[in-house]
């Protein structure tokens, strides 16, 4: 194998001998199922786990790859790759996902040997993104550089890829499962929306454990994450996520895929009688054969030891001139630059949401400069944020002006981290056969009309998320605003939620009203907005709170006034 | 059907009475969990080998009081997707400490056959007309595994290790 020398990067779990040849197998043992398919061996029912849990999904129009990125951390070698791929094998770009992985959209299924083939070059590949597995596991995206963190997730997010790879026990579950980690004061994974939510903290005594969420989700039915162990220390953390896997393996229901995800059985069971069963399976499971070794943790710490900070003061004082010199710039750190807990370092969102384009979406050209500017600016590495977005983490505040302005130069400046131009979108009935109504020309839409970036920040943090169908991989359950598309006898209709939260203040939004038409949603979400304004007490009322403080009588009011 | 063992087609010495067929008490049977529920003392003093076959939902707990009636347990997969068979050989190993043989029965296919080895089957009773080569090049295709196999007892400090050919 030609396999391209990682070089010098910070925060990237490197493969050795071992990782490289596993992939290089599964690489193999696809191309062998490939052949079997079409030799008529595999019928075509189960052919298809075995493409999914390889990243291969069928859309409308096409085959789309879905390429892991673990926990969303790469290296800028491996975003060059994924851009060649992009260019060679799809239309010249890349879709950013939820997920924190890559996925391609207009793939052809025989090209997928040789992808996968060129991502093992770069110790890449699409495993476990889809198929009835543990997918790939997610953490926030500011781990490793983030003030407020306590635990770095990435080194348990690394242990967790490692043991759901191939797990004998759990590929075949009843449905897919989820796993996100954060280990900060401030909750940017969303961990009470995820099959397990895993906050990781530390004890009196300095240890590191786990409080346990399970059963949160979205999708059809949406369910919060329920507390289900406060405290798991840290060499029991496989012990004890192995009895969960194992009380759902058994007990989750197999009989309808829409009620088949743990939620549904924590729910129908009931908490107490699901914790008991986790526990009692931890009990036995707790023991030499299931203990993560401290040994372990230390050496998996190893790959994500701090890169090499220089000595700086506190604060850039060529950062406040240039700040001084050009608003523009001034705007985009005050909304995309988060505090870093190394001095005179800052952490840089790379917003891939420009006013009407594609959510999440990045042409190959401009794949090529992020990693070019992670090289020059980030030690080389980058990561993906679940709301879309690229994160440089370490990058000097001497050196923000010059990073923002060669990402103004290709449409990557825009300044609206966690504002409402920062919108999540599904791909929706534009690539997804599930869809039932297009989420991407509306996300255009609204992010057009909020285009001026001094409007955005006037009206401050407020989430819109869009799903194009009730499985809700738009998110809009925990968006300040959620919009789903709904089919009403062949025509696109947008129904409309407000309060949805996906912090650790987790709440679902709740209906406003009767769904409206893709042209009357963006006027509703504007007069939504304009409510927000009239009413809020001040700058520092949030959306969410002044939604709180006067309940959703004034906003219906207004959108729903002339019917 | 061909039995799988140990990567190989190999003799069933084992054969399935229907609900309802008479015993046979001279050679190796599996009758269904519902008849030995139902008719457990008519086995009273029985000396062949007696297996058990238990249904999809049926798990591990349900059959654990009677293990040491039981040379066999039969699991079926009512659909290869429908994964609950693993977790149960896995309980029946570690959890309820059983040594017989563990057979897969019903919807598997041979690119599953790692992981039935690995959480505790014994044999794999596969289709008429499967492909044998399938079936043996799945137990040697991926040679890492990165979790302890039922009969590991080393601890996750070697979260990957290398496999040896039955893993």
């Amino acid at each position: 194998m030609n396999h391209i020398a990682p070089g010098a990067r910070a925060g990237i779990y490197h493969y050795d001998e071992i990782d490289r040849r596993f992939v290089g197998e599964r690489v193999e043992q696809f191309r062998r199922q490939v052949e079997r398919r079409l030799s008529g061996e595999l019928t075509e029912e189960e052919f298809k786990p075995i493409r999914l849990m390889n990243g291969l999904y069928l859309q409308l129009h096409a085959y789309m790859l879905r390429i892991a990125v673990p926990y969303g951390v790469m290296s800028a070698v491996q975003l060059r790759k994924l851009a060649e791929i992009g260019r060679t094998y799809d239309k010249g770009y890349g879709h950013f996902t939820t997920r924190q992985n890559l996925q391609y959209n207009w793939i052809k299924l025989e090209d997928t040997p040789a992808i996968l083939n060129a991502l093992a070059d770069v110790d890449m590949h699409a495993l476990q993104t889809s198929g009835n597995c543990v997918r790939n596991v997610t953490t926030d995206q500011f781990v490793g550089a983030a003030k407020d963190e306590v635990v770095d997730g990435r080194v348990y997010a690394e242990i967790l890829r490692q043991w759901t790879s191939l797990h004998p026990e759990f590929t075949y579950l009843p449905r897919k499962f989820k796993i996100a980690i954060s280990g900060a004061a401030s909750d940017r994974a969303a961990v009470r929306v995820h099959d397990v939510g895993l906050l990781a903290r530390r004890n009196e005594a300095g240890e590191a454990g786990f409080t346990f969420y399970v059963g949160g989700g979205l999708g059809r039915s949406p369910f919060i994450g329920k507390l289900v162990r406060e405290w798991v220390a840290e060499e029991d953390f496989v012990a004890y996520l192995e009895a969960i896997l194992r009380v759902y393996n058994q007990y989750g229901r197999r009989d309808n895929i829409y009620k088949a995800r743990i939620k549904i059985l924590v729910h129908e069971l009931g908490l107490e009688k699901f914790k008991a069963e986790v526990e009692e399976e931890f009990a036995r499971l707790r023991g030499p054969k299931y203990r993560l070794d401290p040994a372990i943790v230390a050496e998996i710490r190893t790959h994500f030891a701090p890169p090499p900070f220089e000595d700086l003061p506190e604060t850039s004082s060529a950062l406040e001139r240039a700040k001084a010199e050009n608003p523009a710039f001034a705007n985009w750190v005050a909304v995309n630059v988060a505090e870093h807990k190394a001095p005179g370092y800052a952490i840089a969102t790379i917003s891939l949401k420009p006013p009407g384009g594609i959510p999440g979406d990045a042409s190959c050209d401009q794949m090529d400069v992020i990693a070019d500017l992670a090289e020059q600016y980030s030690f080389g590495e980058l990561r993906v944020s679940h709301v879309q977005n690229i994160v440089l983490a370490h990058v000097k505040q001497d050196e923000l002006y010059a990073l923002w302005q060669k990402l103004d130069a290709v449409n990557l400046g825009t300044a609206n981290a966690g504002l409402i131009g920062d919108i999540i979108a599904c791909p929706g009935l534009d690539y997804c056969a599930l869809a039932n109504a297009r989420a991407i020309p509306l996300a255009q839409a609204i992010s057009a009309r909020f285009a001026d970036p001094l409007r955005q920040r006037t009206i401050g943090e407020l989430g819109i998320k869009i799903s194009g169908c009730i499985n809700a991989c738009g998110h809009h359950h925990v968006a300040a605003i959620g919009i789903l598309g709904v089919d009403k006898k062949g025509t696109e209709f947008y129904q409309i939620t407000v309060g949805g939260d996906p912090t650790l203040t987790t709440a679902i939004g709740d209906i406003l009203g009767p769904a409206v038409t893709e042209h009357e949603a963006v006027d509703a979400i504007e007069a939504i907005v304009e409510v927000y304004l009239a009413n809020r007490t001040g700058e520092s009322e949030r959306f969410l709170d002044t939604l709180a403080r006067v309940g959703h009588g004034p906003f219906k009011e207004r959108i729903y006034a002339a019917d | 059907m061909p039995l799988i063992e140990n990567g190989r087609i190999g003799e069933d010495a084992w054969s399935f009475i229907p609900d309802g067929e008479p015993v046979p008490n001279d050679r190796p049977v599996i009758i269904s969990f519902e008849r030995w529920q139902a008719e457990r003392a008519s086995f009273d003093g029985r000396n062949a080998k007696l297996g058990v076959r238990l249904k999809g939902g049926t798990l591990a707990g349900a059959i654990a009081p009677d293990l040491d009636r039981f040379a066999l347990v039969a699991v079926e997969f009512p659909k290869f997707r429908d994964g609950r068979g693993f977790s149960t050989a896995r309980e029946l190993r570690e959890r309820y400490g059983y040594a017989g043989e563990i057979r897969a029965v019903g919807h598997v296919i041979p690119d599953q056959y790692q992981f039935l080895v690995r959480t505790g089957f014994t044999s794999v009773e596969a289709p008429e007309g499967t492909n044998p080569e399938s079936w043996a090049n799945a137990l040697t295709e991926i040679t890492i595994a990165f979790q302890p196999s039922i009969d590991d007892t080393q601890p996750l400090s070697l979260l990957r290790r290398k496999l040896g050919v039955a893993g």
